[in-house]
């Protein structure tokens, strides 16, 4: 395996295919869960985490798996792993727990995982899978950053809960109602398809001339 | 190797698929039970002081609690940490002060709010028999209109709020009823915010659902729970 | 001589879209006069600093390629002016900007900009700003007030991303307090108190937090429907469904319900019906259509006036009317002569309908204005456009 490779699979996630803003998937905890930087941190970190650990186990046990009860297997070990996830973090904190809510267990009907177990961790061994697991939920985490800190600057005029603007701050209520959700992520797929855009240009004018 | 053969797709044999999933059902059940047990001290430790903390919030003089549960039938029963209420019963926190004196009553309540069920904690005051006041453990009311509750002045002097058992023990004096913004004349009723009508009634009827069945329940333990046993 | 074959229309009216605009935006003036003579100061700010908003929004999406047309067809100024008048005077004039910002570029340019927009860009920018500060674009500032024209209104002046100041607090220390604003609607939905029609028509008398005079409006609205630069059966059909409804519910039980003049004149409904309903991008073009889009409007606002939380629905009930402007025209279709209209209930196929689609229209029309959807930083210049096939070295 050599280092080009690992950097690949890493960076797919990150940017070529990012799970937010490239393939649109996850959008139900991407919308719901997004209120504060905080939040979308630890639902990134949660769901990087079952990522991870569930493609691990899928491409160790990839040779194992009948591929008649393929799926039912993934769900099984993706389930696993977010009941886990689920335990710690109500170990680590409750307050936080209550703002997650019923999206922690939502993790597993997440299509992100269930996507990466079947397209990928299935036919790659278990290092290179984990690393793409780990592009992708990073990827996944920026995602909701990008959201959840527009959403919490605008809403809330904090960001992770330090106030920016002091006290006569005019938060915006729509921001961490939904259909603030829904502007914020039209708005960043708005500017990344018009990067993408202004770098194609860019290309096909370098290869006029 | 005739050309039927050839489309058909191998098929695992039974045994076989019946032992990979045995052993993956067994690998997952291993990896839950461990962190199951692993974080198990921690979250109950984590409930016990988000309920004292919630506790605390609306019994400010309270500095140590205690858990109990009252039956349908009237029997006052303490619970342990962690024991669950036994069903039929209402599940309180008594409030102790620095002397182990009574400090006030804690219960909750829940009711359906704008947006979703709106839980509270609520503190009842034995000497004066009142409701003197109430924290949020959940709700999802509309930023800036529904979670006017916890900090408009207006809805805030409401309380105290008259909840006294009615002669024969069975349900409250008056019942608790939210009125119209300006309108009350009771010192039961509450008083809603102009233009958050809805989430104001939630909190009235989650008080009085509680209420109406706990404080006269309660009448008869009273001078039991006055010191902490 | 050259002979140029293209389809119809082969007679044209010689009104172009910035004539309609234009004076659509001259029959506003009066309105927003009088505006400013109501609230003075902060209502002239206002007026300025949301279309400039409009403006400058629309002056960028045009400039970077997404969206059609030229920012000197009024149409930006229309929508600010509109914008303005439906918020409150003592707005702050930050938010007035945003909402500015979201109505041009949330209701206008991501549909690709004018003639292409589905809701009204004024009401996108209003429900956005009701959304996003619900608290301020309820209060209200009494009207004329003493020292109007030397002072702002406190609220107006609240720094950017900045909570505005207390109005109560503001009114207390003009003494004022008695005046305290809160519209005629919501005076009648959360306090019980009827405005008379009388005060509310002619929008003179006392302090009433109310916007411009119904009667003015509806003046300036006669003026653009006598020039035929509005279609009258709209506003009609909404006041006329709004006044029928109104009056049926009155006559069911007058203690619950306001009568139908309180109705009909207060709020913006006159507003909406005579300028904000008949925007001709969002409404209905067949006549039918528009009686069935004006009912369907004036009654959802009765509705959610009555029994809904909100005091207001004029900008819900014109929205929700621009939704399904679409399928009011399929539904609404007039029959081609020749065609039976019996013909049409059985399953005998449906006569002309052609689809606007850019190929449907002939070359010199087409390229008058090109709508190109797409996002370019550094536009190229409008010689090289137009030979788009010639390779640019």
């Amino acid at each position: 395996m050599s280092q080009a490779r690992n950097w690949d699979e890493f960076m797919e996630g990150i940017w070529r295919q990012n799970p937010v803003f490239v393939m649109v998937l996850g959008m139900c905890p991407t919308l719901a869960v997004t209120v504060s930087g905080i939040n979308a941190l630890s639902m990134g970190v949660a769901t990087t985490f079952v990522l991870i650990c569930s493609c691990g186990l899928v491409s160790l046990l990839r040779k194992l798996i009948p591929k008649e009860v393929r799926i039912a297997t993934y769900i099984v070990i993706i389930a696993t792993f977010v009941t886990v996830v689920d335990y710690v973090i109500q170990a680590v904190s409750l307050a936080l727990y209550d703002a997650l809510g019923a999206f922690i267990q939502l993790i597993v009907v997440n299509c992100i995982i269930l996507g990466r177990a079947e397209a990928h961790a299935s036919k790659t061994p278990p290092a290179p899978a984990m690393v793409n697991a780990l592009g992708m939920g990073i990827g996944f985490t920026i995602g909701l950053l990008a959201l959840g800190c527009v959403r919490e600057i605008l809403g809330a005029g904090t960001l992770f809960g330090i106030s920016l603007f002091g006290a006569g701050f005019q938060p915006w209520v729509v921001m961490v109602l939904p259909p603030g959700g829904f502007f914020v992520l039209g708005a960043w797929l708005l500017l990344f398809a018009a990067l993408e855009r202004r770098k194609q240009r860019k290309l096909a004018e370098v290869r006029h001339v | 190797m005739s050309h039927a053969t050839d489309l058909l797709p191998e098929t695992t044999p039974t045994a076989a698929m019946i032992r990979t999933l045995g052993l993956i059902a067994m690998i997952c059940g291993v990896i839950i039970v461990a962190a199951y047990q692993g974080t198990y001290a921690a979250v109950q430790e984590n409930k016990r002081i988000a309920v004292e903390r919630a506790v605390f919030k609306v019994i400010p003089r309270a500095k140590s609690i205690a858990e109990y549960a009252v039956s349908s039938a009237g029997e006052l029963k303490k619970l342990g940490a962690g024991e669950a209420a036994p069903t039929g019963s209402i599940k309180f926190y008594a409030g102790y002060d620095e002397a182990a004196r009574l400090a006030g009553i804690a219960a909750e309540g829940a009711a359906k709010g704008y947006a979703d069920t709106v839980r509270i904690l609520f503190a009842w005051d034995p000497a004066a028999a009142s409701v003197t006041g109430f924290g949020v453990v959940a709700m999802r009311e509309t930023p800036g209109i529904g979670d006017k509750i916890l900090v408009d002045a207006e809805f805030l002097a409401n309380f105290p709020l008259e909840a006294k058992p009615s002669d024969d023990r069975l349900v409250l004096a008056h019942e608790i009823r939210t009125v119209k913004h300006g309108s009350k004349t009771n010192p039961w009723e509450v008083d809603a915010i102009a233009g958050a009508t809805i989430t104001s009634r939630a909190i009235g009827k989650a008080i009085n659902d509680t209420a109406q069945t706990l404080v006269p329940r309660l009448a008869p333990h009273l001078d039991k729970l006055k010191e902490k046993s | 001589m050259s002979i140029e074959i293209r389809s119809a229309p082969h007679i044209k009216a010689p009104k172009s879209v910035e004539t309609i605009m234009r004076h659509v935006v001259w029959s506003l003036v009066p309105v927003c006069a009088f505006f400013v003579f109501q609230y003075g100061l902060s209502a002239l700010a206002s007026l300025v600093v949301v279309t400039a908003s409009c403006l400058a929004t629309e002056r960028w999406f045009v400039k970077t390629g997404t969206q059609s047309g030229d920012i000197s067809d009024y149409s930006a100024v229309i929508t600010g002016l509109l914008l303005a008048l439906s918020l409150p005077p003592g707005f702050p004039l930050w938010m007035g900007a945003v909402a500015g910002f979201v109505a041009i570029a949330l209701g206008k340019a991501l549909f690709g900009g004018i003639g292409f927009n589905v809701f009204n860009p004024a009401l996108v920018g209003r429900a956005f700003a009701q959304a996003a500060f619900p608290q301020a674009i309820a209060t209200y500032s009494p009207s004329f007030l003493p020292g109007r024209f030397t002072e702002f209104v406190p609220s107006s002046l609240a720094l950017p991303l900045m909570r505005p100041a207390d109005m109560m607090l503001w009114l207390k220390a003009k003494q004022l307090d008695a005046l305290a604003g809160a519209t005629p609607l919501a005076k009648w939905k959360f306090e019980g108190v009827l405005a008379g029609a009388e005060e509310l028509v002619t929008s003179l008398s006392g302090h009433m937090a109310v916007g411009p005079s119904p009667a003015l409006i509806l003046l300036c609205g006669a003026y653009l429907a006598l020039r035929r630069f509005m279609d009258w059966r709209i506003p009609a059909a909404i006041l006329g469904s709004a006044g029928l409804t109104a009056w049926l519910l009155f006559a069911l039980s007058p203690e619950r319900f306001p009568n139908p003049f309180f109705m009909l004149f207060s709020g913006g409904l006159i507003l909406g019906a005579v300028y904000m309903a008949t925007d001709m991008a969002t409404s209905p073009v067949t006549p039918k259509g528009m009686w069935v889009y004006g009912a369907l409007i004036g009654l959802l606002t009765v509705i959610i006036r009555y029994y809904s939380g909100l005091p207001e629905g004029v900008m819900y009930a014109i929205l929700l009317g621009n939704a399904l402007t679409p399928l009011i025209e399929k539904v609404t279709q007039p029959t081609p002569f020749g065609k039976s209209a019996l013909a049409r209930l059985g399953h005998a196929k449906r006569g002309a309908s052609y689809p606007l689609h850019p190929g449907y229209i002939s070359r010199e029309d087409a390229g008058a204005v090109t709508p190109k959807k797409r996002f370019m930083w550094n536009k190229p210049k409008r010689d090289e456009r137009r030979k788009p096939n010639e390779p640019r070295d």
